[in-house]
């Protein structure tokens, strides 16, 4: 997993509430057995008018012109919530997504998405309200500081925090599993007094 | 003698299965059990494959085929190239790793969450995993168990554990009995429309009560599937004589004098009397009627006797917006009776209710409209959930009560539930389904979905529209 530091980059403002992981890449995408090629999918029902794909919806928010090449995605509460598919933020990553910020998430996908490598940022509703005020008027670059947990953005800034070795994780790009394996006597010491119907 | 804090059932599993809880970093749990599929289990292996490393326990991780595979034939080729593609690298995956696997056509086979209870891979007191949310099912047995992304898959696979922060607790107490005619799924969907889609995000909840005791596994497990659609972690039941008296005997659970000491430790279990859960909240079970969504997220549910709601019923500028969202994509109008809806489609299956007292739920409401049959117009399909299932309908005839009245009969597999294989709705189908997701184009694009037990969904494909079966 690459490793996390600061990231500065452009804002989309996606205003829907309780977005689910079938929205952000639907099932048909799925039957993929790599992680990749998931990107080009993403939000595939509201960014194109066809179920081919060949028609792109020119209201869909990431279509836009002013949002090409955004990297900050900002939501509203419950995102991510449904199927567990880490497919979702394979996708998000993959259309060159950074960081997401939402007052609140579905806790699988606010695992996956430290798990791979995508920031998911938890601000007040107040502070995402702002957030949403300042990104429709202008385009909102945020500079998002993951070791002093801090976002800024000319005068203002915005404090979050995450469990700490998540954000240890994060920072260090660490091999989750290899780090587990390392604890392997301590799992089997574990095993040994286990009851035998377990 | 120490004296311990009294704890809910939730703390006693954690306890029981807290490998490490090292400062600084997430605790490690043991996994007892995992349940893999085709469809979140491939990079897990790619990866394993990449690192060099093995399954550490084979034996502990069982395989099904459930999510892609067509429901008209055991062919895996059958569901079009990506799955079986999905399918076959199942199969090389479970060989090459040591894993069991239920292919297509085992009589073993069926949605990971209908196999795992009915062979006894499923128990009280241990902690099961699976690449599907929906695992929340199994905590009908006292198993904490929850969905988990292809990472985690993989850090299963590698070790056996998982790295996972305490959640809080949350129980929900429905007091007295059901009325009759009231289903689990009906309870579970009240409770959803009480507290919202997202109202028990953070947390694991204990369903308890009177109600939910008087319960069968099945009904359970109903209840308990739709945790997730709540925004719970995990859903449990504390288990009792049912709960041994079901897993008693099947294929894969411990005999003889295992089993009975088992059952001594499961008994333990049980949130202590004085436990303090961070939330708590009570239903009086003689206030729920038939449920049914009207939305596109499953806490926008309604009673079947109620009408569709309007914006204005919503204070919260967030509830707000997704009503109009909602009413706008299901082609709704404020006002309009529930029973006045009219459905073309018909699912009876999933996870949440393909178990053999649903489909003998809902061939009891065929029975009851005498010979009637499916009306023009409306397509309805019952997929079983598993090759069990589907033996024990037909060595009960329900398979012949469902095809004369003009119900397809299906093969088992999640089907319509989620559309990866080819039983998807058309634009502008709406449908009646016994599945737990109605979210905007789950069952197939500009579909509409409308959540409801096995009973309504027999009682909509034989008439057409949504019916009060109480009145
Ligand atoms: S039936 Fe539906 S919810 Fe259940 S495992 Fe299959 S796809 Fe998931």
């Amino acid at each position: 997993m690459e490793k996390f530091n600061t990231h500065t980059g452009l804002v989309v403002p996606l205003d829907i509430a309780n977005v689910d992981t079938d929205q952000i890449i639907p099932k048909q995408f799925l039957q993929k057995t790599e992680r990749i090629g998931f990107g080009v999918h993403l939000f595939h029902d509201s960014r194109y008018l066809d179920h081919a794909g060949t028609q792109v919806n020119p209201d869909f928010i990431l279509n836009k012109a002013e949002y090409k090449g955004s990297s900050i995605l900002l939501a509203r509460k419950n995102f991510g919530c449904g199927s567990s598919r880490e497919h979702a933020p394979w996708a998000l990553q993959e259309f060159g997504f950074k960081v997401i910020i939402a007052p609140s998430f579905a806790d699988i996908f606010y695992g996956n998405c430290i798990n791979v490598g995508l920031l998911p940022i938890i601000l007040k509703e107040a502070e995402i309200e702002q957030l949403f005020k300042l990104s429709a008027d202008t385009q909102l670059t945020l500079k998002v500081d993951l070791p002093n947990n801090v976002i800024t953005c000319g005068e203002l800034s915005f404090t979050f925090s995450l469990n700490e070795f998540q954000q240890y994780s994060l920072e260090n790009g660490v091999d989750s599993v290899g780090w587990t394996l390392d604890k392997l006597d301590t799992i089997k010491a574990f095993e040994a007094k286990m009851p035998a119907w377990q | 003698m120490t004296t311990t804090n009294p704890q809910t059932m939730y703390e006693k599993l954690w306890q029981n299965h807290l490998v490490e809880d090292a400062k600084g970093q997430t605790p490690l749990l043991y996994v007892d059990r995992h349940l893999i599929h085709e469809v979140t289990s491939p990079q897990a292996f790619a990866s394993l494959r990449f690192h060099n490393r093995p399954v550490r326990h084979p034996e502990r991780t069982i395989a099904t085929m459930d999510h892609n595979i067509s429901t008209r034939s055991i062919k895996i080729d059958a569901a079009g190239e990506g799955a079986a593609n999905q399918l076959r690298a199942l199969a090389i995956n479970c060989k090459d790793f040591g894993i069991e696997l239920f292919d297509m056509g085992h009589k073993n086979q069926g949605i990971a969450h209908v196999i795992g209870p009915e062979l006894g891979l499923t128990l009280p007191g241990t902690i099961i995993v699976c690449g599907d949310s929906h695992t929340a099912t199994h905590g009908a047995f006292g198993a904490l168990a929850f969905g988990i992304g292809t990472s985690e898959v993989e850090h299963v696979f590698a070790t056996q554990t998982l790295r996972q922060n305490k959640a809080k607790t949350m129980k929900i107490e429905v007091k007295g009995q059901v009325g009759s005619g009231i289903s689990a799924k009906d309870i579970i969907l009240a409770i959803i429309g009480k507290t919202g889609s997202a109202g028990a995000t953070g947390y694991v909840v204990e369903y308890c009560g009177e109600a939910i005791e008087a319960l069968s596994m099945e009904e359970r497990m109903t209840v308990c599937n739709m945790s997730i659609e709540f925004g719970a972690k995990a859903g449990l039941i504390a288990p009792d004589q049912t709960t041994f008296d079901y897993v008693e005997g099947k294929e894969y659970a411990p005999k003889g004098e295992v089993f009975s000491q088992a059952v001594a430790d499961w008994k333990k279990l049980k949130s202590d009397d004085d436990a303090i859960f961070d939330a708590v909240l009570t239903l009086a079970a003689k206030d729920i009627k038939a449920q049914v969504t009207w939305g596109t997220n499953p806490g926008q549910v309604i009673s079947v006797d109620g009408t569709v709601p309007s914006p204005d019923d919503f204070s919260d500028p967030t509830e707000k917006e997704s009503c109009i969202k909602a009413l706008k994509y299901m082609d709704l109008t404020p006002g309009t009776k529930m029973t006045d809806i009219q459905v073309n489609k018909v699912f009876i299956g999933s996870c949440t209710n393909s178990r053999i007292e649903d489909l003998r739920a809902a061939a009891g409401v065929v029975q009851q409209y005498q010979g009637q049959q499916v009306i023009e117009g409306v397509d309805a399909i019952i997929v079983p959930g598993s090759y069990r299932v589907k033996e024990q309908a037909e060595s009960e005839g329900l398979d012949k009560i469902f095809t004369d009245a003009g119900f397809e009969w299906r093969l088992p597999g999640c089907s319509m539930c989620l559309g990866m294989n080819d039983d998807v709705l058309e634009e502008g189908d709406r449908c009646a389904s016994t599945s737990n997701r109605n979210f905007e184009g789950r069952q197939g694009r500009g579909s509409r979905t409308h959540l409801v037990s096995p009973e309504m969904a027999a009682a909509a494909a034989i008439t057409g529209h949504f019916v009060d079966l109480n009145s």
